[in-house]
This record gives structure tokens, sequence and C-alpha cells, in this order.
């Protein structure tokens, strides 16, 4: 893993409070071009807070955001689609009343040249990547709502891996998967890593972080407790850093 | 033994399973058509025949003639106008109670446009060729500024769009009140009448251009659709199926045109238009009224509110956001923006409702479009717009509110008790959403 230059992104000491409840306290994380980190933590410990300060969807109070060096301003999810910056939130954020090719190409259509959305051609687009990404997937016309969890989960992958991200968040994309499934999203981001993209990854599955990340960030109660490369931690350590809250590397 | 039995079970259910769904796609599956759209069409279709069986039978009943066909058409054009805003309102889960308020003022400023403010201040009397297109534009600019208002103050204040528009409810009634101080303005101009219906038809020649013209187009657009999946590689539904969609189309719309053709004008009132024009009417001379300006006005509205619905991004992401307001957000849509527009939409076309609504009464009263609001939202409600968002159509409110006025004129024409009328209507709205929360259950949709 090469960790020279600029790093992809870099969050610096971000803070963000809701009502008197520090969510995020003075965090700054990176992260480099083909590199998975994780994020670990409790639930409410400001894992999924601080990536939705990336995602745009909520607004830093003070700290530094840097895409390629560069300060970036996201103010919106707009802004961060418009760094190549995407997301898979955990809810999936899909609108349910809608079909595949709708959610996938949402806020995003393909148009004709009258300025009609081009509903054929964002079904044909749809097939295509769903052929790569997950064969099985046929109900293509249907809401979202008519699919199992599995499916819903590839319309939210392939709609933040279609529009050629950058950076990719994934905020527990296994938690609702099967055995099948979540081997699938695991060989994706194997794959996405090779092309160069830089990936947050937030998980609770300890086993399934070390196997799939370059290095783990550990937050509890809105503070990063360390973050460490992988092979220079066990499981344990992690787990100790999780649950006391203390970098047992640090401390030795 | 078990296992042999378990196989060979297995599989003939995958063997069977492709099958079984072919054959479950009965005639009607076939033909792709809206399992709702049939049901609100059928419903329509029993109103229709009951009301003729008690108005004297169904060869000599009063109801399906084409007097009070067109009668009918030209009494749902205002309340459905309005409709097609209301899906777009309910859609991404507001209400608009102020519907029938911004209405009166709209139509106050109109009235008072016409017949005070043109001719006092500007000098141009009534029948001036421009009289009625100021007061139209009049109308429009204020009734989308009010429902702009309001969607601001939803949008972006965050309050309750059912407190904004119960309060609108009160303002705009009583704006439209101080506008006029109480009193009926009236007779408007000419050619502002024509778009109230009786006033303005386009005559059995031209009704037949717009009837042939508009079955060649839905044609066309059936067949486009067709051509466009078959380039995709999309399966398409049977040739017949797909002709039998397009003979049933043409024929309703020629079907409507007959039926309002076959309406004549009186005798009294062909001899006054010959007499206007210094012409003596020739012997047995008739003439029938044809599709009235209004009707063609709903066609027009319901075919661009459509078009918005399905065909652009405005329309997509409404219904993303009654869907889903979370992901619309985090998606990129700007929802606050989003709701302003929806509401002007709203308010823009109460003020298109308020031409027709005064121009059938040829004058402004004080209590027009009284309790409008609540016919709106029962057309969208029983046209399958649901409360809880995402879910509506365009062709379904305007069915809807076809329906309620034709259950309205048809216990009128009974004799059924006023108050029996309203009781009938209110009932009808509760079991129609009964029966369509039943449906989606059935079906597994939402």
């Amino acid at each position: 893993m090469d960790r020279t230059g600029t790093p992809l992104v870099e969050l610096r000491d971000i803070s963000i409070a809701f009502g008197g409840v520090k969510a995020v306290d003075h965090v700054s994380i990176d992260l480099w071009p083909g590199e998975v980190v994780g994020l670990l933590g409790h639930n409410g410990a400001g894992k999924s807070t601080l990536i939705k300060v990336l995602s745009g969807a909520y607004q830093k109070d003070s700290g530094q955001i840097l895409i390629e060096g560069k300060e970036a301003h996201i103010a919106s999810p707009r802004d961060a689609r418009r760094h190549n910056i995407e997301t898979i939130y955990q809810t999936l954020a899909l609108a349910d009343n809608l079909d595949a090719p709708a959610n996938l190409f949402l806020g995003r259509e393909l148009t004709t040249a009258l300025g009609f959305v081009d509903d054929s051609r964002m079904e044909a687009e749809t097939r295509k990547i769903m052929t790569r990404l997950n064969p099985n997937f046929q109900k293509i016309k249907q809401p979202v709502s008519a699919l199992s969890g599995g499916q819903r989960q590839s319309v939210a992958i392939a709609r933040a891996v279609y529009f050629n991200a950058k950076i990719l968040i994934m905020d527990e994309p296994t938690a609702a998967l099967g055995v099948h499934e979540t081997k699938m999203v695991a060989d994706l981001i194997k794959e996405l890593k090779k092309q160069g993209l830089g990936i947050f990854l937030i998980s609770h599955d300890t086993r399934e972080m070390l196997d799939l990340c370059d290095r783990v960030s550990v937050m509890k109660n809105g503070k990063l407790v360390g973050t460490e490369r992988v092979e220079d931690v066990t499981e344990d350590d992690i787990l100790s850093m999780i649950i006391l809250g203390k970098n047992p590397k640090a401390a030795a | 033994m078990t296992d042999t039995t378990t196989k060979t079970g297995t599989k003939t259910s995958t063997e069977t399973r492709p099958h079984a769904t072919a054959s479950k796609r009965g005639f009607l599956g076939q033909m792709e058509l809206d399992l709702r759209l049939l049901g609100m069409i059928g419903a329509f279709v029993v109103i229709c025949l009951i009301f003729q069986f008690l108005t004297g039978g169904l060869l000599e009943g009063r109801f399906l003639t084409p007097r009070n066909i067109f009668n009918l058409t030209i009494q749902t054009v205002s309340v459905a106008i309005m409709a097609t805003g209301m899906v777009f309102v309910i859609v991404t889960r507001h209400i608009d109670l102020s519907v029938g308020s911004i209405l009166a003022t709209c139509s106050a400023l109109m009235a008072m446009t016409q017949t005070m403010y043109l001719p006092d201040w500007l000098n141009l009397g009534l029948g001036n060729p421009i009289t009625p297109w100021v007061a139209i534009l009049v109308g429009l600019v204020a009734g989308t500024a009010i429902g702009a208002f309001h969607g601001w103050l939803i949008g972006y204040l965050t309050i309750p769009a059912f407190i904004v528009t119960l309060g609108g409810l009160l303002i705009w009634r009583n704006v439209g009140w101080f506008i006029t101080n109480g009193q009926t303005i009236g007779p408007l101009d000419p050619t502002f009448q024509t778009f109230g219906g009786i006033n303005g038809t386009l005559g059995e020649t031209w009704s037949w251009v717009v009837g042939v013209v508009a079955a060649v187009v839905a044609v066309a657009a059936i067949w486009s659709a067709r051509r466009s999946k078959q380039r995709h590689d999309f399966p398409v539904k049977p040739a017949w199926a797909e002709a039998a969609v397009c003979t049933l189309v043409a024929g309703g719309v020629l079907g409507l045109v007959a039926t309002l053709n076959a309406y004549t004008i009186p005798d009294a009132r062909l001899e006054r238009m010959f007499a206007a024009r210094g012409e003596v009417m020739p012997d047995g001379f008739t003439a029938g009224y044809g599709l009235p300006f209004s009707v063609l006005l709903l066609i027009v509205v319901a075919i661009v509110m459509t078009i918005v619905a399905q065909r652009t991004r405005l329309g997509r992401y409404i219904f993303a956001t009654g869907g889903n307001p979370d992901a619309a957000e985090l998606s990129g849509i700007n929802t606050r923006l989003l709701t302003v527009k929806i509401f002007a939409i709203m308010g823009a076309l109460c003020a298109v409702a308020a031409v027709v609504a005064s121009a059938r009464l040829t004058n402004h009263s004080n209590d027009i479009g009284t309790l409008d609001e609540l016919r709106v939202i029962a057309a969208a409600v029983i046209g399958g717009t649901a409360l809880s968002g995402g879910i509506g159509t365009i062709y379904g409110a305007i069915l809807g509110a076809l329906i309620m006025q034709s259950l309205q004129s048809g216990m009128a024409m009974v004799g059924v008790d006023s108050p029996l009328q309203n009781i009938v209507v209110g009932a009808v709205l509760i079991a129609a959403v009964l029966i369509d929360i039943i449906y989606r259950k059935r079906l597994g949709v939402r």
C-alpha cells in the first residue's frame, strides 16, 4: 500500500454537535487511492455522522475536508456527488415506489434531446450494470419495494458504482444480506479497490473488517481512539479499542 | 421413496413455474391494462347505468342523454383541473385545503380586472379583445404567486401544509370577499364566458377534427412506445392486445365527440345566433354543441400534467420525494424548492379552474368554489392517490372527479334530498379508500 503523495480524502479536525451532544469531536482521518479504511465503534460512536459530513448529508461545525489536496466545500449531497463521492447508506435511501432504473438515476436522469426523461435508455443501462453486479436481478420494472433485501442492496450499490465514483462510502453494506450476497459485496469491494477507488467502510463485523480493510479507525463517544494498519493489530486489539476506548499499542 | 417424491416435486414445480405465470396472465393480463383504472371505469359505468334505470329505464332514462352527458362534463371540469394538481400535492405527502378559496380570490381578481380595473383605469370596456386575456393573466399570476407563497411557508419555514392551507382557506376566501366588497360581479366579458362550457363550444365539424386528431395521436403514441420497447429488446404485449387497446382508446374518444355533437342547440338560440349575424335561419336547420372549450382546456391540462408526471425530472422528483423524502434529499434533490413548485402549480391550476367556474356562472359570486377543496381532495383520493405519498395518477384524479360529479347530479335528477346526497358522497369517499386499501393488500403493493 503506497501512502506517499497526496491522499484522496483528508478529514481534518472535524467536529459536529447536535444540541449539546458532540457527535463528532475533533476527528481526523484520511484515505488513499486504492485503499479501504474501516470505521469501527459502538452504535452512537459517531461513525455514520462523520461519514455523513463527507457525503453532504450533515454540515460540519468546524474542520476541513480536503479532496486530492484541495479544500472542498460540501454543503449538500449534490456537492459531494460533484466531487465524485458516492454513498451507500445504511437505509439504502431508495424511493420504494419507483423501479430500479428510476432509483439508480435519481437526481441524475438521462434525458432525451427534448429534455424529457429517457426511461428506455435508463432501463437498458440498468440492465447492463445489473448483469455485471448481480446477474440474478430480473425485476427491473417493478417498484423496489417488491425486491428482496439483497436485490435492493444491489440497486443501491449499482447507483454508487455506475457514476464512476472516486470515493465510495459504504455504511453497513452487508448488514441485511445473506452469505452469498455478502460475498458478492466483498468481491466487489476488492474489485473496486483494484480500480483505484478509495473506500470508507462502516461495519460492526470486526472479522469482515480485518479481511477487507487496509486500515481501521476506531471511534468512541465521538472521539477517534486510533487508526491502525490491519497487519499491525489483532482482532482482540480492535475489540479492546472499541470497548475500552484505549489504543493498546499506544499504551504499551 | 420420500427422496424421489421431493425431487420430482421440486422438479415439476420449477418446470411449471414459467408456464403458470404465463397462463395466469389471462386476457386482461396480456392487454397489460391497469386494473385500478379498469375498476374505476367499471364503477363509473355501474353508476351511470343505475341512474339511467332510476330515471326511466335503459332506453328512456334521462341520465345517459347527450344533454346530461354534456352537462356532466362541463360541471366536472373545474374540480377536475384542480384535482390534477392535488395529485402532486398529495403524492408528496402534503395537503391543500385552500384550493376553493384560492379559486375565489383569483375569480374575484379576474372579475374586477374585467369590469372595474381595465374599464376605469385603462378605459378598456367589456368586449375589448385584450380584456379577457389580461384578466386571465392577472388570475394566473395571482394564483401562482399565492401557491408559491404557501409552498415557501411549507418548504422553507417548515410549517405543516395542513396548517398553512387551513389558514389559507380562511384568508383567501375573505381576500376575495374584500376585493369585491362581497358583491356579485358580472356579467363577465363575452369572450371570457366562452371558457365556461355552454357558451363556448367547438361545433360539430371542429369537434370531429379534434376527435380524429386525438385518436390518431393516441394510437401513434401507443405505437411509438411499442417501437421503443422493441428497439431495446424489451418484451412487448402481443399485437392483437395492442390493437385492442388502440381500438378502445380511439373508440372512446370518438364516442365522446359523437355524444357531445348529438346534443343540439335549441332552435330559439340558433335563431338568435343567425339573427346576430344578420341572417335568417333556414328551415329544419340543426347544429350540435360539440366539444366545449372548457373540456378541451381540461384535456390539455391533463395531457400536460401527465407528461410532467411521467416524462420530466420534476415529475420524477415529485414521486421520489413522496416515496422516500430522505432518499430524495440524499440524491441531491432540492425538496424545499420542489415544494414551492408543487404548490405554485396547484395555485396556477386553481386560477385556471377559476376561469372555468366563473365563466360558467357568467359572473363572480362571493361563494364561488365553496367546499371545492373537499371535492378536489376526494376526487384525487377516489382516483387512487395515496395519502401516504408516492402513488397517484392524473387520469385517476379526473375519473374520480367525474365519478363524484355523476353521483351528485344523478342523485339530484332522481330527486334525492340534498342532505342525503352529501351523506352518500361522503360514504362513497370512505368506501373507495377502503376498497383501494384492500386491493393494494391483495396485490402486495403499497
